[in-house]
């Protein structure tokens, strides 16, 4: 978390420590008024009115307010929904869910580069079709979607689209009204704010959107989220995304350049890949297979000083690597030997010359290891040995 | 969940990697698991023929710290015992010697299966039958 987000948090957890739903004290009028003052700050960062903005526990809760509530809203209208295969598990689960209440979902794939086919996505749309739910850019790849093409065939037949946002908002510009986004989810820990707090932003113009809220109660924030507001975590993703408005672009900047160094010298490497695109791409993610090494075995070489993760899941009961890397057509091998690196505004370039050592080395000492390295070296193509799938 | 000490130590100080000459009367191989799985290990025995004592062991093992320890400490009990004895190396002794969470019980798994796959390599090629061994459990 930024620090300074912290200092602007502090005060309401102690002197400042009204309830904003209480509207009969100056207690409960100085945090209304804190809301208030966050709810401009949030709203501003991605072009919208204040007033358009639904405070959440963050964004798994917004993206499932956004798909359950404008599905049970628009039940008269239809019951269809387009999605991604490369969307976070809050969408995809909760686009399960919809299934289960007896909606229809159409999930649309990738190509390589880790984009949606716009053509597809016209083609999928149905008289019964009321949301498309495309993420902004991706949790693993960085591969950002193209929003503003995207709205433009959705509006053109009358459907409301929605964007998980968590990746982009904050680090590139985003602007609901250019973009033409009518829902969007998004949280206040991935632009340096405390966890535990995001949005949903929902339309209020051109078109005016509802969603039905999924959790009932006091009814606040106009009726869509009930539950008292966390002032303290408000206040500190109010702050988050000013700081964000202010330094972004200069920010997006100097880790597009640090992201690209690193990528470029680990791409010295032999048989080492970028997976998904990298043109349309968040400044400061990136994502690369190391052939011939086990991402969780790599990882284990510098995971003391440098936290990053891997495509591979060998820790999962399920064993299954990556479903965003296998959606854009690789291997389940390639897949296990992904490394995911995030840069961030505490990033600096010594850390950056030193993970670039510590991955350098950590490859060649598997590779060593390897036998996979050995039957490579050897001119032996992998595909032709009888595994012994477990 | 952190890795225990023994495993970061064979992770960082891995024992006999290596290959041997799989060509050889005397050494038995066994290549277990698959890329697609995220591990793959390839283990080695070389035998000595006059005392049916294994005289060198290697591996070389494509998968997460836990996979890698636990071919590394197989090749360590595996060096010094007779073919025989090699057999009852069990998959839950290396779980134990390592403290390998539930996870990860696979890794031991894969380890046992690569000592039983080199032996039967080494049986095979000495005109021995191979042993039947029932299909692990884990996998």
């Amino acid at each position: 978390m930024d620090p300074r987000v912290l200092e602007a948090m502090l005060p309401y957890f102690t002197e400042h420590y009204g309830n904003a739903a209480s509207r009969n004290h100056p207690f409960g009028w100085e945090a209304e008024e804190a809301v208030d003052y966050a709810r401009e700050q949030v709203a501003k960062l991605i072009g919208a009115d204040p007033k358009e903005i639904i405070f959440t526990s963050g964004a798994t809760e917004s993206d499932n307010l956004a798909i359950k509530g404008v599905f049970e809203m628009y039940a008269s209208k239809g019951n269809h929904i387009i999605t991604v295969s490369t969307e976070h598990k809050a969408v995809i689960d909760t686009c399960k869910h919809i299934e289960k209440l007896g909606g229809e979902v159409t999930t649309l794939e990738v190509n390589a580069e880790g984009l949606i086919d716009l053509k597809e996505l016209e083609a999928a749309i149905k008289p019964t079709t009321i949301l498309v739910a495309i993420m902004y850019a991706n949790n693993e790849i960085g591969v950002i979607q193209p929003m503003r093409e995207i709205s433009a065939i959705a509006r053109k037949h009358g459907v409301l689209v929605f964007t998980d946002g968590t990746q982009a908002v904050g680090k590139i510009p985003v602007d609901v009204n250019k973009d033409g986004i009518d829902l969007m989810a998004f949280t206040a820990h991935k632009m340096y704010g405390p966890k535990g707090v995001g949005a949903l932003y929902v339309r209020r113009k051109n078109p005016r959107v509802k969603v039905t809220a999924q959790m009932d109660g006091g009814g606040h924030e106009r009726g869509m989220r009930s539950g008292t507001l966390n002032v303290p975590g408000i206040v500190g993703f109010g702050k988050a995304c000013e700081i964000c408005m202010l330094e972004m672009e200069e920010e997006a900047i100097r880790l597009s350049k640090l992201r690209d160094k690193l990528e470029n010298a680990l791409l010295q490497l032999e048989e080492a890949y970028v997976n998904g695109s990298r043109d349309h791409r968040l400044p400061h993610v990136s994502n690369i297979s190391f052939k011939y090494v086990e991402g969780e075995g790599l990882l284990m070489g510098f995971n003391k000083n440098i936290a990053l993760s891997s495509g591979s899941a060998c820790t999962s009961a399920s064993l299954e690597p990556s479903y965003v890397l296998k959606a854009l057509g690789l291997g389940d091998d390639l897949a296990h030997s992904s490394l995911r690196f995030g840069l961030g505004r505490f990033t600096n370039e010594e850390q950056i010359d030193y993970t670039i050592k510590a991955i350098s080395e950590t490859v060649l000492k598997l590779r060593e290891m390897s036998p996979l390295w050995e039957m490579y070296k050897e001119g032996i193509d992998l595909n032709t040995i009888e595994w012994a799938h477990h | 969940m952190a890795y225990s000490e023994k495993v970061i130590d064979h992770y960082q100080n891995p024992k006999n990697v290596g290959t041997l000459d799989k060509g050889a009367k005397n050494v038995g191989t066994g290549l277990v698991g698959a890329p697609e799985c995220g591990d793959v290990m390839r283990l080695q025995i070389e035998v000595d023929e006059s005392t049916g004592v294994i005289k060198d062991a290697k591996f070389k093992t494509f998968g997460c710290g836990s996979a890698i320890a636990s071919s590394s400490l197989a090749t360590e009990w595996l060096k010094g015992k007779s073919v025989d004895e090699a057999l009852k190396i069990d998959n839950m002794d290396i779980v134990e010697e390592l403290n390998l969470p539930p996870v990860k019980i696979h890794c031991s798994v894969l380890a046992e299966d690569a000592i039983k796959a080199a032996i039967n390599d080494y049986r095979v090629k000495n005109g021995m039958e191979a042993i039947k061994f029932e299909d692990s459990v884990v996998h």
